[in-house]
């Protein structure tokens, strides 16, 4: 079986499901560059949300992943998923 | 002179009611939450009845975020405790926040989380297992998430006494106040009714296998064949009386005396221990057993149980010598909410004059010469009522509750 | 930063909620001990004054689908401690070692548990997990490996809801004692073995009870537990070297190591113990807890709610922070408790956090949840007893923001007159208790 890309839309949706959105967050806009602590998600969500994707990716994720990777785009990288190009902030 | 705990707000999730006057307004009609279980079919076990709580919907009340991470035991005992708090008035925010604690009694856990995650790990693997699971199941996490919800780094604790847990919290809540703490959130709530949690209930042999909701858990009667579990339980804002008295707050009543004893082992020869707690309770209140109005009996619906729950009242207040009440026969036994559950009822009759009755007593047991508040409530005064429970195992626990104007 | 604070001494009383208990005095006069590495009180002291430890690969089930495969097991046999066939069947495995503790503690307390009146001896067990193993291996069968939602109800075990409620674990040692005053589990996570001496303590001080069987227990080495701690990558995966895997302190820490079982105590009042001419361990001067309300797992870097706790103990036991001897850290080697930890002394004992012993025996045990706060009481008590500070065992390359004196590799032989032991666990849980040797403590 062909393993599928990992995509914003995919993350958006497992940290919905594993999380739960905080109130006053839009995950549906341009969330790609912003921090998840800024996002309302803290260590546990981002552990929740990294083993869906491992299982549903069949990706591995290293430990340091958590601490390295603080934003979506840096996560999708690490998960080896399909990012967009480089936005104006980043 | 020691400072009195004042109880002054009140959330409840029972099955009868959601809220606390929902409940009441039900309890003294004599309107049972117990039905068939709805939330899978029960036709494979012995026990098909339960006080399930219908229509509580967590994402009403509770943000997105924590709902991946509870249990419904969780999601019950947030709410409830916002009720309490919202009930008394009092805004966290505004209140030192090392003078605030939680206690909480469990019984067992987290147990639909656990169950879920135990199927994951067992039918998929380990790495199905929730991140959440490390607390979601484990039996403080009441405690620890009430007090991140409102800000309260104050003096905590969790007990775990099976259905005597309700008073043992309030009672250790009365500790923290004595000693200096100011507003203990406090009480017990449980939601074990998924399959895994029926199974185990089941166990003890003392699940009534009577089908019929207006036969089914009649204590202190002939018939009695076994209890009724159900999920809820309530959550209590106690407050130093003071403090209470000083922000001109509603004082539902106080808590006036409390004890725990624990039953002599099997072959010992000697009787239970409920008595000893009656006994120590009333003398820890300074209040003589005519004092008291009402008992909220532990009711266990077991023949024998019953007959011993019958006749250490009889013991302490003379055969008939004082209305005795069962309002968990319209929820089923709430296990570790069952005792906070009669708590607030207690004080909601004492408040309103009115003792809730007892259900589907229709033959009362000739051995259990209890004055029982029986099908409609009772209109009268009640100035101090004595609740009392048991856990399985030899548990017992007494509480005495004084109305505000009684002294 | 921590060190520029202000003494302890200066802030107490500072936050409302800590007025000392003017109450009886408590102290320990029975000690048992089951833990990794041998059971009994002296094989326990002996492993952890020696520097050695008892971590390994787990041998409990196949760990090989974990991340972490290791942990610090007991080898225990509940028939060599007189436990029935019946009574092995019935109790989960933190069940029996919370009897077998019991029984070593009133047998070393030399009290007649045949003379007191029982309405006058309580029981308080701690555990963060009860009998999840017990609860586990009935799972298995009455799901069929997961496969049922619907479990069987037909195979069932009558004991199976004595492991649903583990405040079965209270009776079974309050049977074993003869104890008919107050009993109870308390459950505050990796707090538990703290807080439930504490508790007990509470129950002696406003007399309730006479004299209490205290302590806790765990067993928590099962698929579930090993599974819920790897997904939150809590555990050492350190499995190529597990003798070593536990490392408070350490850089190179990368978790706990899952630890196993129990320490209870007799708790006698003081004038009580006194009168029958009881050895007296240590009395219990002063405890504490407090929430950090912040998060379920994460700790606040700054530690103030373990100093609070840390600063009310020290309060009810009347000690400035100077006095304290020895502090026996809660060091679990995960990433940021040991930095937390290292915070909250700071904070609380201001520069004496320098001067101070500190150690973590989870370096040598593991972390047994809600059984190690007890088993280091026991420690802190045989410090007091010996003269003799364990060591924080695997400790190479201290952390540079862990920079106090952890007692690395070799124990210590000092006088110890007062000690200071805490924990902090899930949920937010902050306690400390501090111990004294009787004589020393003024009276007020």
């Amino acid at each position: 079986m062909t393993a599928r890309e990992l995509t914003i839309d995919d993350l958006t949706r497992i940290l919905r499901e594993s999380a739960g959105e905080n109130e006053g967050v839009d995950l549906d806009g341009d969330i790609l560059d912003t921090l998840f602590t800024d996002l309302g998600y803290d260590s546990l969500a981002l552990l929740e949300a990294c083993s869906r994707i491992e299982r549903e990716f069949g990706v591995k994720l290293s430990d340091d992943v958590l601490s390295e990777a603080e934003t979506p785009r840096l996560l999708l990288e690490a998960a080896g998923g399909a990012v967009p190009p480089a936005a104006r902030a980043a | 002179m020691t400072e009195s705990a004042a109880v002054t707000g009140i959330g409840v999730i029972a099955p009868n009611g959601l809220g606390t006057e929902e409940f009441w307004t039900a309890t003294q009609k004599g309107i049972s939450g117990i039905e068939r279980i709805s939330r899978y079919d029960p036709a494979s076990y012995p026990t098909r009845l339960a006080g399930e709580v219908t229509g509580f919907e967590a994402g009403e009340y509770l943000a997105s975020r924590l709902l991946p991470q509870t249990d419904r035991m969780t999601q019950m005992a947030l709410v409830a405790s916002d009720w309490a708090l919202a009930d008394a008035d009092l805004d966290p925010a505004a209140v030192p926040e090392f003078d605030m604690g939680v206690v909480t009694a469990s019984a067992s856990g987290g147990f639909e989380f656990a169950q879920n995650e135990l199927q994951k790990l067992w039918s998929k693997g380990p790495e199905y297992v929730s991140a959440y699971q490390s607390f979601a199941w484990f039996y403080a996490v009441n405690t620890g998430q009430i007090s991140i919800r409102h800000g309260m780094r104050g003096p905590s604790g969790v007990l775990v006494t099976d259905q005597a847990g309700g008073l043992d919290a309030l009672g250790h809540a009365r500790r923290h106040i004595r000693k200096g703490t100011g507003v203990v959130v406090s009480g017990g709530v449980d939601a074990s009714l998924p399959p895994w949690g029926l199974v185990s209930l089941l166990s003890t042999g003392r699940l009534s296998p009577t089908d019929d909701p207006a036969r089914a858990y009649a204590p202190f009667d002939t018939s009695a064949d076994g209890h009724l579990p159900g999920e809820g339980g309530a959550i209590l804002v106690l407050e130093r009386e003071s403090r209470a008295r000083e922000r001109g707050a509603r004082v539902y009543g106080t808590v006036a005396g409390y004890a725990a004893t624990f039953d002599p082992g099997p072959g010992s020869g000697r009787g239970p221990g409920l008595r000893r707690a009656i006994e120590t309770a009333l003398a820890d209140a300074r209040v003589t057993p005519g004092a008291i109005d009402v008992v909220f009996a532990d009711a266990a619906g077991v023949r024998d149980l019953d007959r011993a729950e019958a006749a250490a009242l009889s013991a302490v207040f003379g055969p008939n010598g004082v209305p005795v009440t069962a309002p968990k026969t319209m929820t089923g036994r709430l296990y570790s909410g069952a005792a906070s559950l009669d708590t607030a009822t207690a004080l909601l009759a004492m408040r309103d004059g009115v003792v809730p009755p007892t259900l589907r007593v229709t033959d009362q047991a000739a051995d259990c010469a209890i004055d029982l508040v029986r099908d409609t409530a009772r209109e009268m005064r009640v100035n101090h009522a004595l609740v009392v429970a048991r856990g399985h195992g030899g548990f017992n626990a007494a509480m005495v509750l004084r109305a505000p104007a009684a002294d | 930063m921590s060190a520029t604070e202000p003494a302890a001494g200066s802030r107490r009383a500072a936050e409302p909620g800590h007025e000392p208990t003017a109450g009886r005095r408590v102290v320990i006069t029975g000690i048992g001990v089951v833990a990794p590495g041998g059971t009994g009180t002296k094989a326990f002291w002996d492993l952890i004054t020696s520097g050695r430890t008892a971590t390994g690969p787990i041998s409990f089930f196949d760990p090989s689908p974990y991340r972490s495969q290791i942990a610090a097991e007991c080898d225990f046999d509940p028939a060599l401690h007189g436990l029935t066939p019946r009574e092995i069947r019935r109790m989960d495995r933190a069940t029996q070692f919370a009897v077998v503790g019991a029984g070593e503690a009133v047998r070393d307390s030399g009290l007649d548990f045949q003379s007191p009146d029982p309405s006058r001896i309580g029981v308080t067990i701690g555990s963060a997990v009860g009998a999840t193993m017990g609860l586990e291996e009935e799972y298995v069968v009455l799901s069929d490996s997961g496969r049922k939602w619907l479990v069987d109800a037909e195979y069932r075990v009558p004991h199976l809801y004595g492991h649903f409620v583990p405040s079965s674990i209270a009776s079974e040692v309050a049977w074993s004692v003869g104890a008919e005053g107050p009993a109870a589990v308390v459950s505050a996570g990796c707090t538990s073995g703290l807080d439930s001496v504490g508790y007990a303590r509470e129950l002696i001080a406003e007399g309730s009870a006479d004299i209490m069987v205290a302590g806790a227990t765990d067993a928590p080495i099962s698929p579930i537990a090993v599974a819920c701690f790897d997904a939150i990558k809590a555990t050492s995966p350190r499995n190529d070297d597990p003798e070593h895997a536990s490392r408070p302190f350490d850089r190179s820490r990368n978790g706990f190591v899952l630890g196993e079982g129990a320490a209870v105590f007799v708790l006698e009042e003081y004038e009580h113990a006194r009168r029958r001419g009881a050895h007296v361990y240590a009395e219990i001067a002063g405890f504490a807890s407090r929430c950090n309300a912040f998060h379920m797992t994460g700790l606040r870097p700054d530690g103030r709610e373990m100093a609070v706790a840390i600063e009310t103990a020290l309060a009810e036991a009347r000690m400035n922070a100077e006095d304290v001897e020895y502090v026996n850290a809660h060091g679990s080697g995960t990433k940021q408790n040991d930095r937390h930890e290292t915070a909250a002394f700071k904070r609380s004992l201001g520069r004496h956090a320098y001067a101070v012993p500190v150690s973590s025996i989870k370096s040598m045990i593991g972390h047994s949840l809600g059984a190690i706060g007890s088993i280091e009481i026991a420690a802190c008590a045989l410090a007091i007893e010996h003269g003799v500070v364990p060591p924080t065992a695997n400790l190479h390359t201290p952390d540079p923001e862990c920079d106090l004196d952890y007692v690395p590799h070799t124990a210590r032989e000092q006088r110890v007159d007062s000690v200071l032991t805490v924990g902090s666990g899930f949920g937010g849980f902050q306690s400390a208790m501090v111990l004294t040797r009787p004589s020393e403590r003024r009276t007020a």
